[in-house]
């Protein structure tokens, strides 16, 4: 015996279709977690990357004791928070000896761990303690300009793993259209050693130049830090083909109002709105509003002026 | 993409990316100044790469700013759901493809004969409802004493039942590739026992709140001194079920405990006697019919005293079965 649950509200409703899965993904929400015991530092990590992303991000507030996401069972609790929160993407961050102010940034698919990027964080240089204009600030929630500089990036596997994580982590919702006044940050990330990154994050300043094409000036704004790569753990091949497939054709859009005829050939259908008798445009237009008419009130004006200014003289 | 002859960026329009995969730190900078510094100087030249290219698309003017049509990004990232599995045809998509019919548009408004009205096609106040006609003429086929509107009726019922067994077969089907709509779960409601179609009956509310009485009883003091529940009711039957006579009999009860031996006795007797006629009992049902009609009789007729009416004599009913013992039982 089956039964078919529908939901009852529109709400709910609505909210399943957007977690449903979709032919072309535009977006991945991130769930940022600590564990049993964090350093002041790591929470302030935690926290900035949480305003940076803040549509998009879930922070949870109590401390998880039983995540440990490279060890095999530790992964359960954080696919149970994945699924219920709906988010593909999680921070989680934790302080420990061995491990001080560590960073593991993991993605998962069909709310199963896909990878893992284990860092830790150093030399952290807090959102507050930058001063600039505030005029500059970026605002929340636009697309950044990405800059990956070093050929480390391109050659030590791991680096190449962080690369793409950290672009994925940071570049926002994928969008077709872009508005060229919005755009006002840039996250810049460097390899500095083979396992070394320093990540900064800058408002852009655009200034005139001679061409169409502004002057780019970058103004650090907000959190700087140290990227020290620990451990990493790559998706299997499988998982991975299977993650990276893409709908190969996008069903295409119907073309309305044309139809294809076979002795006349295409055909359009040309919809006119009705007509506004009342509150169209006259073509002759009224007497008070000639351009003459105008003219000459404004010369007989002077006129009476005149006259008037005479009589008073004379009258003086 | 090169944007100046020396160095060479990967640039991604799509994600607003940059990449620069030449750039080496000859040596370890001196101090984190100069680092920042130098990260700063070589971010401001991709960022301007990636501007230039930017800038260069083809723009619309919109009322914010100029807005440009981004191409899809070029790096490749993983999904995070896997990819929509599409909808198996339902029966009645393939019974329409297999016959050719093909989906026609319908209009709102239809004309109502009736009426002679345009009307809406379905709602309150439809055109050409049927459950609207006042006379159905009678057909040959039909059955005399039979009721047409009741089968109507009937009819429309059995057909939206069969619908939504439809319905819910085009929902298994593609529950069975994994191509649910979002908003829909099928879930099992109760299992039939394994080797019949029989579903278990539910419990009810009652049925539920006596079970934990029932499964007390088999404790070693009846569940007595159990420790109950907040909100649990007391146990429903507390008593007795069988009655003891007292051991030391009160003044003036009589002999309750010969009443119950003669009782018993009494039935064991007519249990087994083989008397069809209890003579007895056909004695007293047919003095107290008499008394009754008497007392009718001496109702409507003069009241006289009853002493000087004659006495009728008791007249036995013939005994003809059985023999004719009177058992009485002493």
């Amino acid at each position: 015996m089956l039964k078919v649950k529908t939901p009852k509200t529109g709400k709910a409703r609505r909210e399943l279709e957007k977690r449903a899965p979709k032919l072309v993904e535009t977006r991945k929400k991130t769930l940022i977690l600590h564990g049993t015991k964090t350093s002041g530092m790591l929470n302030s990590v935690l926290t900035q990357i949480y305003h940076l992303k803040k549509e998009m991000a879930v922070r949870f507030s109590r401390k998880n004791e039983d995540v440990r996401p490279f060890e095999s069972g530790g992964e359960a609790s954080l696919e149970f928070f994945s699924q219920k929160t709906d988010c593909s993407m999680f921070v989680f961050g934790s302080h420990s000896k061995k491990r001080p102010n560590n960073l593991v940034i993991g993605r998962t698919y069909d709310h199963h761990i896909y990878d893992l990027v284990e860092v830790g964080v150093e030399n952290l240089k807090p959102l507050e303690s930058f001063s600039y204009d505030k005029k500059l600030a970026p605002k929340a929630g636009s697309k950044p300009f990405i800059a990956f500089i070093g050929e480390g990036f391109d050659s030590v596997e791991e680096l190449k793993h962080l690369k793409e994580v950290l672009l994925d982590l940071f570049r926002g919702e994928v969008v077709e259209n872009l508005n060229l006044a919005g755009v006002d940050r840039a996250y810049v990330f460097t390899a500095v050693s083979s396992n070394r990154v320093f990540f900064t994050h800058c408002a852009l300043r655009l200034k005139k130049s001679g061409t169409i094409v502004p002057r780019m000036e970058l103004v650090e704004v907000g959190p700087s830090l140290d990227f020290v790569v620990r451990r990493h753990r790559l998706p299997n091949e499988g998982l991975r083909k299977e993650a990276m497939k893409t709908a190969k054709d996008k069903a295409k859009k119907k073309e309305k109002n044309v139809s294809k005829d076979v002795i006349e050939g295409k055909i359009g259908k040309v919809y006119i709105p009705d007509q506004k008798v009342g509150e169209t445009a006259l073509p002759n237009k009224a007497k008070g509003v000639k351009r003459e008419r105008r003219e000459a009130k404004l010369r007989h004006g002077e006129a009476k002026e005149h006259a008037s200014k005479k009589q008073k003289e004379y009258s003086e | 993409m090169e944007t100046q002859p020396q160095p060479q960026f990967q640039i991604d329009l799509g994600n607003l990316m940059a990449f620069d995969p030449h750039h080496s730190f000859p040596s370890q900078p001196s101090s984190r100044e100069e680092l920042v510094k130098e990260c700063l100087k070589k971010g401001t030249e991709l960022v301007q790469a990636i501007a230039d290219n930017l800038f260069n698309l083809p723009s619309t003017e919109d009322v914010d700013g100029p807005l440009v049509k981004l191409p899809p990004p070029t790096t490749r990232l993983p999904r995070e759901k896997p990819l929509p599995k599409p909808k198996p045809p339902t029966k009645w998509e393939l019974f329409a493809k297999a016959k050719g019919i093909k989906r026609r548009k319908k209009d709102k408004i239809v004309y109502d004969e009736q009426t002679g009205t345009w009307k809406r096609r379905y709602g309150y106040d439809r055109a050409n409802d049927e459950d609207k006609v006042p006379i159905i003429d009678a057909k040959v086929t039909d059955e005399p004493g039979e009721d047409p509107f009741a089968k109507k009726r009937a009819d429309k019922k059995k057909k939206i039942e069969n619908q939504e067994k439809n319905r819910l077969q085009n929902l298994k089907q593609a529950a069975k590739v994994g191509a649910l709509p979002s908003h829909v779960q099928l879930a099992a409601t109760a299992l039939p026992i394994t080797g019949s179609q029989a579903v278990p009956r539910k419990v009810t509310k009652e049925e539920l709140g006596n079970v934990a009485g029932m499964a007390a009883t088999s404790t070693a003091s009846g569940g007595k001194f159990d420790k109950k529940l907040p909100g649990e009711k007391p146990a429903k039957h507390k008593g007795k079920y069988r009655k003891f006579l007292p051991v030391v009999e009160g003044k003036g009860t009589g002999s309750q405990e010969r009443e119950q031996t003669e009782k018993v006795l009494n039935k064991l007797f007519s249990k087994n006697s083989h008397e069809m006629l209890n003579v007895n009992k056909a004695v007293n049902m047919y003095n107290v019919k008499k008394e009754k009609k008497w007392k009718n009789r001496e109702g409507k007729s003069s009241p006289s005293s009853s002493k000087l009416k004659p006495k009728k004599t008791l007249k036995k009913k013939p005994s003809s079965k059985g023999s004719s013992k009177k058992g009485k039982a002493k």
